[in-house]
């Protein structure tokens, strides 16, 4: 049992130093208690090299993997028995299917926000949280992936998605926004596995230079593609890296578009409109954050990273939960205006049956989970409480994925013409598919803490004031160690 | 503070092979002093030198003289293509009854749907983007690698034990032994004179 020290109280300042206060004229610390380059090492590779993960990392782990049983049953269920083991009917073809796949695709934009668009906005304070937030992108996407893969009913035919040469001479239909998504989820992945990729090689590089075991150094040395660390490499490293977040920026914003073009360039009520695309990326980008948060608060817990992932880090994250909750409120709202203003009956109906008809309890989750609650955290008292934090980043998951089921279900169920309207009930499979899906979520991202750098040290290390070449000299702070810190480094 | 060791006979598992020298390495602690150091090395007028650091130094580009890389425009180029493949494929396949025979024969397949005209570019565009984007991130990332000489699985610095560090929290700056100004005594008194806490020779 490894236990990693708990010097800091769970709640409030740490270590003697309260991050969150904003002094004029002065940038607040991001990394506390730590002034050497070595301790980001070993606080980091300490996860990685401990003979055996903490007791909670067993826990979840075995939880993890039993959901995932479960989504892999419900998945060989469905294939050897077809899609009538899902509660759709006529009007509602979609529903939980594409619900969780717009929920999931949504996740992992905070992951890319992150990691392109505030490092394009100079953010320093993305370099403690960005790895495991792209991670959580990447697995998150392949949640996502899961499920138009499987809903397409005959899943041995899901080769059709691709423009791939066949005997029937036939091909996909790109004038269709369900192809166009297509293109962008898996563009999405590969380019923020690359990104994700790309930033971890010089820290692979250090868990290889640290291995004491044979298959460590292997595993990690291959990985690490011989990095050493020359300033000739770092110079088409960092241009590379700025490329891929200014390349990532738009592709993010693109892909959260063209899966609200799935629903918007219908003709349904509820779904034809144009606020679609920004109002998708908004809550997107405040779903992806609040899972960023429900999994930093355990992670950091967990793994000793309370210096590294501050306070500060989760309440600038909160800061941006509010934020693009507010942006949510106010589609929800623009949405209903635009209903009435547009004089359309249809459109009129679809909304007043959203909040009213029978599916109102679905709506008003939605509303009071995504803009009501995230309202405490204009007080900063509740942005900086840990248990409040967690709480609240779980209402919002589920307030997300409310709002995806709101816009499909709702929709369809109650469209033209009323002799059609049909209403839509889950099965077990429907909600056994969607909670094994946490549990490949989850197995994965243990891994992923388990076995690779969840920080990213060589940023970290590059945005302490110690990084600074004119630093050492002025101040004298960060200068010459005494050595101390080399501890565990040979 | 600072203590110069010089270990040439550095312990080697297999020490049958003839020993050919790759370099010196000079070990810094900090990013000021191997900054300082790497423009003296510059000013000396050695090119076949490099700096080693676990993270990039800022301004460590114009104090060694390196020169601005072209990667951006081999991305561009790659954005570029993609953008072309894109395009062409879409137009191939969805308006054209096109046969192309070589390498294997396909043929286009004219859509005609929701009342668009068979070459509607306006519905061709989120495709185009995504490919430029998938190509440029692609040669953003191998061409990268690529131009660094990367991946290998070994290097001469990977036998030395003190380099290790260069992952951690230590900052070397490297000397090569096949530099035209290189001369193994000479320049190892010259790495001593910046003030290193260690200078090594590596080997091959």
């Amino acid at each position: 049992m490894t236990s990693f020290p708990a010097n800091q109280p769970a709640n409030g300042p740490i270590g003697g130093v309260d991050n969150t206060i904003d002094v004029p004229g002065k940038r607040a610390q991001l990394v506390l208690n730590m002034e050497k380059f070595g301790q980001i090492t070993t606080t980091v590779c300490r996860v990685n090299e401990a003979k055996h993960p903490p007791l909670a990392w067993y826990v979840a782990f075995a939880m993890s993997l039993g959901l995932l049983g479960l989504l892999g049953f419900c998945v060989l269920f469905l294939f050897f028995t077809g899609v009538g083991v899902w509660g759709l009917n006529n009007p509602v073809m979609w529903a939980f299917d594409i619900t969780n796949f717009v929920f999931w695709v949504g996740i992992g934009h905070a992951g890319t926000l992150i990691s392109a668009i505030l490092f394009l906005f100079r953010q320093k304070w993305r370099t403690a949280i960005n790895r495991f937030a792209e991670a959580m992108t990447i697995f998150a996407v392949i949640c996502a992936g899961l499920f138009p893969g499987i809903h397409v009913g005959r899943v041995w035919f899901a080769y059709w998605l691709f423009p791939i040469p066949n005997q029937m001479e036939m091909w996909p239909q790109f004038r269709s926004p369900l192809l166009w998504d297509v293109f962008a989820v898996s563009t999405y992945f590969t380019v923020s596995l690359l990104f994700w990729y790309t930033g971890m090689v010089p820290d692979l590089a250090t868990l290889r230079d640290r291995a004491k075991g044979k298959l460590q150094q292997l595993g990690y040395g291959l990985f690490a593609l011989g990095w050493r660390g020359s300033n000739r490499h770092w110079h088409r490293y960092e241009r590379a890296y700025l490329i891929l977040a200014a390349l990532s920026t738009p592709l993010v914003l693109s892909v959260h578009s063209v899966v609200s073009f799935d629903f918007a360039t219908s003709q349904l009520p509820g779904w034809h409109t144009t606020i679609f695309p920004p109002y998708f990326v908004a809550g997107a980008i405040f779903s992806g954050f609040a899972m960023v948060v429900t999994l930093a608060v355990p992670a950091r817990e967990m793994f000793g990273l309370k210096d590294i992932i501050t306070l500060r880090h989760l309440d600038n994250m909160n800061k941006i939960i509010l934020v693009t909750g507010c942006m949510v409120g106010y589609a929800y709202s623009m949405e209903f205006f635009i209903a009435w203003y547009s004089g359309a009956m249809y459109e009129k109906f679809a909304f007043i049956n959203r909040a009213f008809g029978q599916y109102w309890w679905a709506y008003w989750i939605m509303v009071s989970c995504n803009v009501i609650t995230p309202q405490l955290f204009w007080f900063k008292a509740l942005r900086t409480s840990i248990p409040i934090m967690f709480v609240l980043s779980l209402v919002v998951n589920i307030g997300m994925w409310f709002e995806r089921y709101v816009i499909i279900v709702t929709s369809l169920a109650n469209d033209f013409l009323p002799s059609s309207w049909h209403n839509y009930i889950p099965t077990w499979v429907d909600i056994g598919t969607m909670v094994g899906a946490f549990g490949l979520f989850f197995t994965l991202f243990l891994l992923f803490c388990r076995f690779l750098p969840m920080i990213a040290m060589a940023e970290i290390k590059a945005v302490m004031p110690a990084a600074d070449p004119h630093a050492g000299h002025d101040h004298g702070h960060g200068g010459h160690a005494d050595g101390a810190n080399a501890k565990g480094a040979h | 503070m600072s203590t110069v060791a010089h270990t040439t006979t550095s312990a080697t598992p297999t020490g049958s092979k003839s020993k050919v020298l790759y370099g010196y390495i000079a070990e810094f602690e900090t990013p000021g002093a191997v900054m300082a150091a790497a423009e003296r090395v510059k000013a000396e007028g050695y090119e076949r030198w490099d700096v080693c650091t676990p993270f990039p130094v800022h301004g460590m580009d114009k104090a060694m003289g390196v020169k601005r890389t072209i990667l951006p425009v081999v991305i561009f180029g790659g954005g570029m293509t993609g953008t072309i493949a894109a395009t062409l494929l879409q137009i191939f396949t969805n308006s054209t009854g096109l046969h192309i025979p070589i390498p294997i024969p396909i043929t286009g397949y004219p859509f005609l749907i929701s009342g668009k005209p068979l070459m509607s570019i306006p519905a061709f565009i989120p495709v185009m983007f995504e490919l430029t984007v998938l190509f440029a991130a692609l040669t953003a990332v191998f061409g990268m690698f690529i131009m660094n000489g990367l991946p290998r699985l070994s290097h001469p610095l990977f036998g030395s034990d003190r380099f290790r560090r260069v992952t951690n929290d230590r900052f070397f700056v490297v000397i090569e032994a096949r530099d035209a100004r290189f001369l193994p005594g000479k320049t190892e008194a010259f790495l001593k004179s910046l003030n290193p806490l260690s200078v090594e020779a590596v080997e091959e």
